[in-house]
């Protein structure tokens, strides 16, 4: 509730003017005074527990939390007198005593907020004696939790109820044993947790991370037996070497590959191609269901985000029918690599490995579902990586970025077309669907924009569109599990009503995925899923049903969209896994 | 070297006296929710503090129990620590010098029984089962939830209509709730942690009579289904207006002449008058109620002439009922003389009173016995009515009583006469059975009781004889349960038994709650079992009304709040106030209710409350 009326005030002897309703915290940022903060996250953590963000205002007792702090007319702040900074190093010095303050066996060494006060307020010893708490989590999980290095800014918690609205995390005790743990006292394995990861991108320390697997990734691409596969998500070009000292503009998929192949990958390819795959399918799937209308629930929704299938199997388990079975593109990348690639090559499908660069925790457990093992009985994904463990082992192998030269995918599962690459952005598995169910049905292209209302950040879309011959498709896009869910609600009350629905359970798509590099109070989907729509917009093909190699691949191989084989390689059965339902429905 | 000298305390410990009084007030202010072992080993240390540290099992062994329960808490005790508890524990209590050790030892024993689950959930668990689950201690204690911090902040900023409106949501008595409620709200308001609770009710009063006409808000499209409700009291008369604001068709039987159970019949007009009643319950009915009133529902209308509806009609006719009778037959002490006449019950006075057939006292001496509430209104009421001389009978001491202790102080200001330790023995009557005197045996206060308070035995001193021209016994109220079981309802302990969603155990549709099934508890727990009532009969009916409001609560931004004294209501004088029935407390100014407004600590902000949410917006 913002009122246009304008305040004026002085913060450290100078004169600013904001709208009445503007925190002491925004106030200062007009005119470049920066206000430490830690727990503070906007929106979505405006609790003012950590105390750093403590300014002084004339006339008051006691100190002030800038980040919830409305400003008052003739109000004077300081934000840097002597007892303001006295304050923040103390409350600092507070937290690092119960912080397992080992920087250098950290996760977050290099990217932490705490580190960063610590440094910039010069703290060199703490007169506090440690006193660091523990408690046992099992490494096993996708989703870690360290107490030891919890500041219990309680910032997970908020991400997971109101972004996400899964209320997984929870306060545990009371008093000086307040802690995060998983409500209901169950452990993360018993819950619903969608396993979106967007409690770990939003940690300010290395309290919460994924589960790092590069050392398995290491033990097979050293091993001569094995023959190492790499695929790479749509939405990790958009982002993998933002901590690794390149522009956007220098961090070309071309310069991924080349830093790719210096890892010593036997393959590079790209998981562009079956999203490409995945478009034939889930299109062909589409407009089968569209034009058999009566045997098949509605809406249709997709099925690549392993998020939103966790989401629907936990909270509305009575719509599982309603998803797509085509396989998500990371999970047919497997199933074709090992079936049709490995016969093509001649190679022994039980001595590929086949690893994924994903945007995504989620991306983890999927490989692991059971029955995600169609090509040779082994699973048909080995092992999934996220952008952050990619920028681990590039950093551990001194890949120097900066000098690597331009290179190509390996072909042929290594060609990808413009629809696929908008998979890593909101809208963009719809918007390429649309282009090609177009053109299954009418036999000719559309405008490869004629879809843009499906794009942009809105967490809620909607639009209906024209297709010659199959009649008006009213579809909808969602992303973030709370927009899901509210979505689900209105599906469920009959209060809206659609033909296709993409989800993608992280906020703006998986450019904004649990796996992606961490800047601590920045929301980057807009600006990675801005260069994936650009490469779209560059691509020399701009849809799926283009690819060249696909088309080779149905043809050498599948032979058609929905046929036998596509039906044993490229679709699951959802119910075929089992997964905790939220405890409200049990 | 002086011989003696004057004592005067050291500065040292002046501060800490100070320092006791601000814990006084901290440990009032306790939240619900903290986990309770941790609470008992921070009051075992305090209590090691006072330790003078000569005897073992008090110097060696609090401290170990500590070190024991802080085990527990960490996480690294086993099943065994637990006895090893217990055992230490039971020695410190067998063998220490004084008071000191044996009291804290105790504290801790009685903490394993009491709360032995969270002791073994943190051992086996490794976690606590407490939690702030309302992290608003004014709210978390109010039975109804009313959002208490929302409707201040709404006085504050002079909204005293939305003020109204947001009370409304949780509790359809705002009115009522400002004259008369016991506000447990008050009991733990933060605030006291600085000075004093805030006087909640009294704003409350002051937003009600400076409110104006404050709408309802619309009802839900009718459902078709139809409620019935027995008994118009305060919690009949709750579930009848959400449920009506939720679309069903409620109609309300009630035995007496006018609703209000016993806001009416039970509480004279000069703590809540008649006008204010009438008022509160126009309000509640202009959402659209049925009433009928003077219906006796019963068993059998063959059998008893005063049943003029048969339970089983209602079952025939609603799609659920609502039971809410209250508790209002009067309990006998069964001594001689006790159906003299002159001889009545609280019930009967106060009930004729409510339907002003005012019954005739003038000049009168007489004798109440009892020590609670209901006792002090008799008294304060028959000072009223002109009697002579009001002596109040009670058998332990006046700290003991159970009425509030602002009643008794009201009493005694308007001459009431407290004749304590006096346990009644019997009543005496003349010739024509009219009773004349009241004896009793004086009694001497003894050992404390389960519930801490001390029983009074036989003193050594002969029987009293006091003269009394009316007696009025105000000993207690229970429920009227006969022919209960014969229509199929369960009565459990005097009460009638219902579940926590206020089911029958039947589940066939019928509903209970109020005073019929706590036995005689105050308004707004009343007021809450009609909201609790009102929602799972709603659910019954197979719909998911919810009840909101249009109110927003302005947030607060700016958290200075130095101590300050709390604004108490001020009472008319006794000496004109004890000759009339009119209302006996005056209401906060404009300027009190601003200040006493703006002490509130916001906690559905501050704290606990902008994080897990202070607010619940609908039920």
């Amino acid at each position: 509730m913002v009122n246009q009326k304008l305040v004026t005030l002085t913060i450290d002897g100078q004169q600013v003017s904001v709208p009445a309703g503007t925190t002491i915290l925004d106030a200062a940022k007009t005119v470049s005074i920066k206000i430490p903060t830690l727990c503070y996250l906007r929106e979505v953590n405006e609790i003012a527990a950590c105390r750093i963000c403590v300014v002084e205002v004339e006339g008051l007792d006691r100190l002030v939390p800038a980040c919830t702090t409305l400003v008052r007319e003739g109000m004077a702040v300081r934000t840097n007198s002597d007892r303001v900074k006295r304050t923040r190093r103390v409350n600092l010095r507070l937290i690092l005593s119960q912080h397992d303050a080992n920087c250098p066996l950290c996760i977050r060494n290099g990217n932490c907020t705490l580190q960063e006060l610590a440094r910039d307020n010069n703290l060199i010893y703490n007169p506090y004696p440690k006193n660091i708490p523990n408690k046992p989590w099992s490494i096993s999980n996708y989703i870690i939790r360290d107490e030891s290095k919890c500041v219990k800014c309680m910032r997970c918690i908020q991400v997971c109820d109101k972004v996400q609205t899964m209320g997984i995390w929870d306060v545990v005790g009371t008093g000086s044993r307040t802690t995060v743990g998983i409500s209901l006292n169950r452990t993360l394995a018993e819950s619903d947790c969608a396993l979106c990861g967007q409690c770990v991108t939003h940690c300010p320390v290395g309290a919460l991370r994924g589960r790092d697997d590069t050392q398995q990734v290491y033990a097979a691409i050293k091993n001569p037996e094995i023959t190492t596969i790499v695929q790479v998500a749509p939405a990790v070009r958009s982002a993998w070497a933002e901590h690794l000292g390149l522009s956007p503009e220098e961090a070309t998929p071309g310069r991924m590959v080349s830093a790719l192949r210096r890892l010593g990958f036997d393959y590079i390819f790209d998981t562009n191609f079956t999203a490409d795959l995945t478009i034939m399918e889930e299109g062909s799937e589409f407009l089968e269901r569209f034009t058999h209308r009566d045997q098949y629930a509605w809406p249709m929704f997709t099925s690549c985000c392993p998020g939103w299938v966790r989401f629907i199997k936990g909270q509305y388990p009575q719509f599982v029918d309603n998803l797509s079975t085509a396989k998500s593109p990371q999970q047919m990348f497997g199933a074709v690599a090992k079936s049709y690639f490995a016969e093509k090559m001649g190679l022994d499908p039980h001595k590929i490995c086949v690893v994924s660069v994903m945007p995504c925790t989620a991306k983890k457990s999927e490989c692991a579902q059971p029955n995600q093992n169609d090509a040779c009985g082994d699973p048909d994904v080995d092992i999934v990586i996220t952008t952050r463990e990619l920028e681990r082992m590039l950093r551990g192998d001194n890949v120097d970025t900066t000098t690597l030269p331009e290179s190509e995918f390996d072909s042929p599962l290594g060609t990808g077309t413009g629809a696929a690459v908008i998979f890593g952005a909101t809208g963009g598995v719809m918007d390429a669907a649309l282009r090609s169910a177009y053109y299954l049905v009418t036999g000719s292209n559309p405008d490869a924009d004629a879809f843009t209302a499906v794009r942009g950040m809105d967490g809620w879309k909607e639009a209906t569109f024209a297709i010659p011959g199959a009649g008006d498709v009213k579809v909808a896009v969602v992303s973030g599990l709370g927009n899901t869910r509210r979505l689900m609600e209105a599906i469920n009350k009959g209060l809206v009503e659609y033909d296709f629905v993409e989800v993608m359970a992280c906020p703006g798509g998986c450019a904004g995925g649990g796996g992606q590099p961490i800047h601590d109070g920045a929301e980057l989907a807009q600006c990675r899923g801005d260069i994936l729509w650009e490469l779209d917009k560059n691509a020399p093909i701009r849809f799926s049903h283009e690819n060249p190699d696909v088309q080779a691949l149905y043809a050498e191989y599948l032979e058609k969209p929905l046929g036998h084989k596509s039906h044993h390689l490229l679709h699951t059965d959802h119910h075929g896994w089992e997964m905790p339902l939220n405890p409200k429905l049990k | 070297m002086s011989r003696l000298l004057i004592r005067t305390p050291s500065q040292a410990q002046a501060v800490v006296d100070n320092l006791y009084g601000n814990m006084e007030r901290r440990i009032a202010a306790s939240p619900p929710g903290l986990c309770p072992v941790d609470m008992a080993l921070n009051f075992l240390n305090l209590c090691h503090a006072q330790s003078c540290g000569k005897c073992t099992p008090c110097r060696i062994g609090l401290g170990q129990l500590s070190t024991l329960m802080r085990q527990v808490l960490d996480g690294e005790a086993t099943m065994d620590t637990l006895e090893t508890i217990r055992t230490t524990a039971q020695v410190i209590v067998d063998s220490t010098d004084c008071a000191i050790g044996t009291n804290a030892a105790r504290l801790v024993l009685d903490g394993l029984e009491g709360f032995k689950d969270d002791y073994i959930s943190h051992i086996r668990d490794k976690h606590c089962l407490g939690s702030l689950q309302n992290p608003v201690p004014c709210v978390a204690l109010c039975p109804a939830g009313v959002d208490i911090p929302g409707y201040i902040a709404l006085i504050a900023a002079g909204r005293y209509a939305d003020a109204v409106k947001l009370i409304r949501k949780d509790n359809p008595w705002p009115i009522a709730c400002a004259y008369i409620c016991e506000h447990p709200c008050e009991a733990r308001c933060r605030r006291t942690m600085l000075d004093d609770p805030m006087n909640i009710r009294g704003l409350k009063k002051f937003a009600v009579n400076n409110a104006g006409y404050v709408p309802n808000p619309p009802c839900a499209p009718k459902t078709g289904k139809k409620v019935a409700v027995v008994g118009g009291g305060p919690s009949g008369l709750s579930a009848a207006y959400y449920l009506t604001l939720m679309g069903h068709d409620v109609t309300v039987y009630e035995r007496h002449k006018k609703l209000g159970g016993m806001l009416r019949y039970g509480i004279p007009a000069y703590r809540f008058p008649r006008e204010k009643i009438d008022e509160e319950i126009a309000n509640i009915l202009s959402v659209g109620i049925t009433v009928h009133t003077g219906i006796n529902i019963g068993t059998d209308a063959a059998f008893d002439e005063n049943v003029d509806i048969t339970f089983e009609e209602l079952r025939e006719e609603f799609d659920a009922i609502y039971m809410a009778i209250g508790a209002q037959t009067d309990k006998k002490t069964g001594m001689e003389g006790e159906n003299s006449k002159n001889v009545m019950s609280a019930v009967e006075m106060l009930g004729r009173i409510g339907d002003d057939d005012m019954p005739e006292f003038t000049g009168k001496k007489v004798v109440v016995i009892g020590g609670g509430n209901v006792a002090m209104d008799v008294t304060r009421s028959a000072v009223r009515l002109g009697a002579a001389k009001v002596s109040c009978v009670y058998r332990r001491r006046q700290s003991d009583m159970t009425a509030l202790p602002e009643e008794v102080e009201g009493a005694l200001a308007e001459g009431v006469e407290m004749l304590t330790l006096q346990a009644p023995v019997r009543i005496e009557a003349d010739e024509n059975g009219c009773a004349v005197a009241l004896w009793t045996q004086p009694q001497v206060i003894g050992p404390m009781d389960k519930a801490y308070r001390p029983r009074p035995m036989k003193a050594d001193l002969p029987e009293n004889r006091i003269e009394a021209d009316l007696i009025v016994l105000a000993i207690g109220q229970g429920v009227e349960t006969h022919g209960f079981e014969q229509m199929g309802i369960k009565i459990n302990r005097g009460s009638i038994a219902a579940h926590e969603d206020s089911g029958l155990p039947t589940g066939d549709g019928v509903f209970a709650g109020g005073d019929c099934v706590t036995g005689p508890a105050t308004a707004i727990r009343a007021i809450a079992a009609g909201k609790v009532a009102a929602a799972n009969i709603d659910e019954y009916l197979g719909f998911h009304h919810e009840i909101t409001t249009d109110v927003e609560v302005p947030t607060p931004r700016f958290n200075n709040k130095p101590p300050h004294g709390r604004v108490n209501l001020l009472e008319r004088e006794a000496g004109e106030r004890k000759c009339d029935f009119s209302c006996i407390e005056c209401e906060m100014t404009e300027q009190e209710a601003q200040i006493e407004s703006t002490r509130c600590l916001r906690c559905d902000y501050f704290g606990y409350g902008n994080f897990k949410g202070g607010r619940s917006e609908k039920w």
